[in-house]
């Protein structure tokens, strides 16, 4: 047993040249042959990569799906989103709970299964889902739950669950699961008809500032969440001087509730390589990385084959597209479960296989990004526009949408309506409009962005999805009457609390506060001077903050107290005795009573 | 001069070295900006954010912002002032920080900048976390209650005194130090003459035995504010 782990850890490490800023890849591959990365694993790698073992450890402790405990054979992370949970997540907990006989955040004695939560995983189209080693499964009920664990205690085989595959590429046998696309509306620029390799073609025959010139002309704004001009990006990142560059593609898609990258990584990829391709040229990069979110690791072996494709094709390689001298590859950096790695800097930090953290700015990626060198970090879909432009020209694209907000987005539509699924719409559409498209019969309020965006109801629905409207990512939550929204704030809250990096206090500890506070609202303890805190910590956060996530987690709490008073002031009354109700006094004396181990008279007399 | 640079900090002109961190501009100048996880000599972190000040109009870290010309800076105003007061009560809630039996009342920086700030008692519900202390090693202490998570003992052992002797592991809330030894502290190759040792802004890293050497009432923080070596560097106090 000791012997073979030697020489996994020596063969995982020899694979990646014994390089220390591929720690990750070691980690991931070690994690799934043995369930576990232990101390002894961890002195291990230690040894092959030369880096202080403490430093190892650090990267392991930071991300969900590396443990320095074992994991079953079978590991179950089933999806905690709240579009999971109105769909039935619980229930299924519960049905995994009681086939396995252990708890989440257990495994079973035979060391075979273990369960445990994990944040959205992107298929809130087909909630509630899992993961199990890898395999996502859909649509979970109470039935399903139990027919899974009951055929994998058969079989122990998570791929042979998938009895029939999923529409389009879902059913490619590198592919072969479960997950459909819902692609309910297709548009003209993400997919409208291409040619393969057009688009390259045409850009080398342009020249790299031409190029730039033409994206800056479509007004192209990146679709990842921060709306920044993709030709400002690239020319920032073309003058920086180094003799290396980087484009990075942000394929992490972590925004609950998002998972229209899915889709295009399933059914478009060859449009996000084209786009990075394009990128190369205009910034001058010879390498470009993939970052994969932990979660789509299904796609892994798809994308690669696609990859080999376009190296066969000479659209990747040496001479793309024969272009003399234009030199370019792309490889794909599996993430290993962590939301904070859809932050630019942060997924900079990760693919060069150290823990999440995002990095302080100035410098800006453009400048010195991964390992140093100038670097442009840009979403899938940001990227599939760029194809798109370059084949057909500026005009074409920026005629759709509206000033600002120039040619369609992705959404990704969940929660309660008819067809959850992904959309392709112009800017400026109206949210009203969206949730007639998705068959919304009667929603009550819709969180627009994610978690990070807001919390709106009916008053907003004629605002236009753009950027400086309602923006989006991409994900629009639908909720209707039945739903209890200070619960779903809550969950939104846990959801911070879990994904905070822990780098910066106004995030780390602020996030915890906002989600006590949410607590004790719900319960009936909270005062009115709570939301006047409420308040005060959501502009420290949003002002004082390192990174987009502290500056953006307190929305789901301020932007529901806003739009939705009346649910705060229902909870929260003035006791007329005077006392301060988030006091709790009969908690108080329960825990002083466990303490000193004696029980008061006064307490039982009332 | 080559390479000098005037900017603006509240109303005031001082004049900086072009690629100086703001935060040391303001020092030379004798202007104090509140700080926890900064100290000089090592690379800038910017993780309290008690730094945060307003550049131009928009909000950083004075630690990890480089000058430049021009800038005009907000640092002692109300509004930033009352963000610090809070952050400071969320490192005071978040550990478990009992100042009148730690050893490092009046030297600690937490409790000074505390003071400083006029705080009394935090807003915020203490959140009584679980906290672990190490005591493995026959002369060094660990107290996790105690510490901020400022990763000036991760800088120093690392970069003053060439070992890698701290890091953090885990994430956002649960996120701690850590030692590099399976073993705990004992297991390192920490010594006591380490300076990392010296750099810990609280008392979550300690001497074991020397903590009373001062008495109460006559350390650093007793007999000045904190930040007043900056402010008026001929007081001789506080030099640290
Ligand atoms: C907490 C956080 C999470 C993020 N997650 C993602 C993500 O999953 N995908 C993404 O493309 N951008 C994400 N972003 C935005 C990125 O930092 C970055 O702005 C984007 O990838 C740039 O690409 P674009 O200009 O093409 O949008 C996130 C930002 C923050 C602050
Ligand atoms: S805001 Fe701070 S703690 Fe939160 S994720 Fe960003 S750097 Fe980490
Ligand atoms: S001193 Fe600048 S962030 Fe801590």
């Amino acid at each position: 047993m000791t012997d073979s782990i030697e020489c996994m850890v020596e063969v995982a490490c020899k694979k990646v040249g014994c390089d220390p800023t591929r720690l990750l890849d070691v980690l991931i591959s070690i994690q799934s042959r043995s369930q576990c990365i232990n101390n002894e694993t961890i002195d291990l790698i230690a040894g092959h990569l030369k880096t202080p073992r403490v430093q190892i450890e650090s990267v392991v402790s930071f991300y969900t799906f590396l443990s320095k405990e074992p994991k079953g054979k079978i590991a179950i992370y089933l999806s905690s989103d709240v579009i999971d949970m109105l769909k039935g997540a619980e229930e299924v907990a519960a049905a995994f709970t009681d086939e396995l006989g252990i708890e989440f955040g257990q495994v079973t004695d035979d060391g075979n299964f273990s369960l445990d939560w994990t944040s959205c995983i992107g298929m809130s189209d087909q909630a509630p889902a899992a993961l199990i080693n890898g395999t996502v499964v859909t649509e979970l009920n109470v039935e399903k739950s139990r027919q899974i664990i009951r055929e994998l205690k058969i079989h122990m085989d998570p791929d042979s669950l998938v009895k029939e595959a999923g529409d389009g590429n879902n059913s490619n046998p590198l592919i072969h699961s479960m997950v459909r696309n819902n692609i309910h509306e297709k548009g003209p620029i993400i997919f409208g008809l291409l040619n393969r390799g057009d688009a390259i073609r045409k850009a080398v025959r342009m020249s790299p500032v031409e190029v730039i010139r033409a994206l800056k002309a479509s007004r192209l704004r990146g679709r990842g969440g921060a709306g920044f001009p993709c030709g400002m990006k690239w020319e920032y990142t073309r003058a920086a001087k180094a003799d290396c560059k980087y484009i990075i593609c942000n394929a992490d898609e972590g925004e609950p509730g998002t998972f229209k990258d899915r889709v295009l990584l399933t059914e478009l990829p060859d449009r996000i390589f084209a786009g990075m391709t394009i990128a190369a040229y205009a910034i001058g990069a010879t390498e470009g990385i993939l970052y994969l979110r932990a979660e789509y690791v299904y796609l892994l072996n798809f994308l690669e084959e696609i990859l080999q494709r376009r190296r066969v094709d000479g659209l990747l390689g040496q001479n793309i597209a024969n272009c003399e001298g234009f030199h370019f590859d792309i490889r794909i950096q599996l993430g290993a479960g962590a939301y904070i790695c859809g932050e630019e800097t942060a997924l900079i930090s990760s693919a060069e296989g150290k823990r999440g953290d995002p990095k302080n700015r100035p410098p800006f990626p453009a400048q010195s990004g991964y390992l140093g060198y100038p670097t442009s970090v840009n979403n899938c879909e940001t990227l599939s526009c760029v194809t798109k432009i370059l084949e057909e020209g500026s005009a074409s694209f920026s005629m759709h949408g509206n000033r600002q907000s120039t040619g369609t987005k992705l959404i990704s539509i969940s929660g309660d309506c008819t067809h959850p699924g992904v959309y392709e719409v112009d800017f400026g559409i109206s949210l009203r409009e969206l949730l007639n498209l998705a068959g919304a019969q009667s929603p009550e309020a819709v969180q627009v962005g994610g978690p990070s965006g807001q919390l709106v109801g009916v008053d907003d629905f004629e605002r236009k999805i753009c950027f400086d409207d309602l923006p989006t990512g991409g994900s629009i939550m639908v909720f209707d009457a039945s739903r209890d929204l200070l619960q779903i704030v809550r969950q939104f809250m846990d959801f911070f609390v879990e994904e905070s990096c822990g780098y910066c206090t106004p995030c780390r500890v602020g996030n915890v506060i906002l989600k006590n506070g949410m607590e004790r609202i719900i319960k009936g303890n909270g005062e009115p001077q709570d939301l006047v805190q409420f308040k005060q910590t959501a502009e420290m956060m949003k002002s004082c903050s390192r990174c987009g996530l502290g500056q953006t987690s307190w929305k789901p709490v301020i932007t529901s107290l806003n739009n939705f008073p009346s649910l705060y002031a229902e909870k929260i009354q003035i006791d007329p005795d005077g006392f301060q109700r988030s006091f709790d006094l009969k908690e108080a004396v329960r825990l002083s009573e466990s303490i000193t181990g004696r029980v008061s008279t006064h307490s039982h007399q009332k | 001069m080559p390479g000098k640079i005037t900017l603006e900090i509240d109303g005031v002109q001082i004049e900086a070295d072009q690629g100086q961190y703001l935060i040391d501009a303001a020092d030379n100048a004798g202007v104090y900006i509140p700080r926890l996880c900064h100290k000089p000599g090592l690379e800038p972190y910017g993780s309290c954010r008690l730094c945060t000040v307003v550049v131009n109009g928009r909000h950083c870290s004075a630690c990890t912002t480089p000058v430049a010309n021009n800038m005009v800076v907000e640092n002692a105003t109300e509004n930033l002032q009352d963000f610090r007061k809070m952050i400071v009560e969320m490192l005071f809630v978040e550990g478990n920080h009992f100042c009148m039996f730690c050893e490092k009342s009046g030297n600690c920086e937490l409790q000074g900048i505390a003071y400083r700030l006029g705080i009394t008692a935090p807003q915020f519900p203490y959140l009584w976390t679980k906290k672990e202390v190490d005591a493995s090693h026959p002369d060094i202490l660990i107290d996790h209650n105690r510490c901020i998570l400022c990763a000036r003992c991760v800088r120093t052992s690392k970069d003053l005194d060439g070992k890698h002797v701290f890091d953090f592991t885990e994430r956002g809330d649960k996120k701690k130090i850590s030692v590099n030894s399976s073993a705990r502290l004992a297991g390192t190759d920490v010594d006591i003459t380490d300076q990392a040792l010296d750099s810990c802004p609280v008392g979550a890293l300690l001497r074991k035995r020397e903590g009373y050497q001062v008495p109460v009432g006559q350390r650093l923080y007793d007999l000045k504010p904190i930040g007043t070596n900056i402010e008026s560097p001929s007081t001789d106090n506080d030099k640290k």
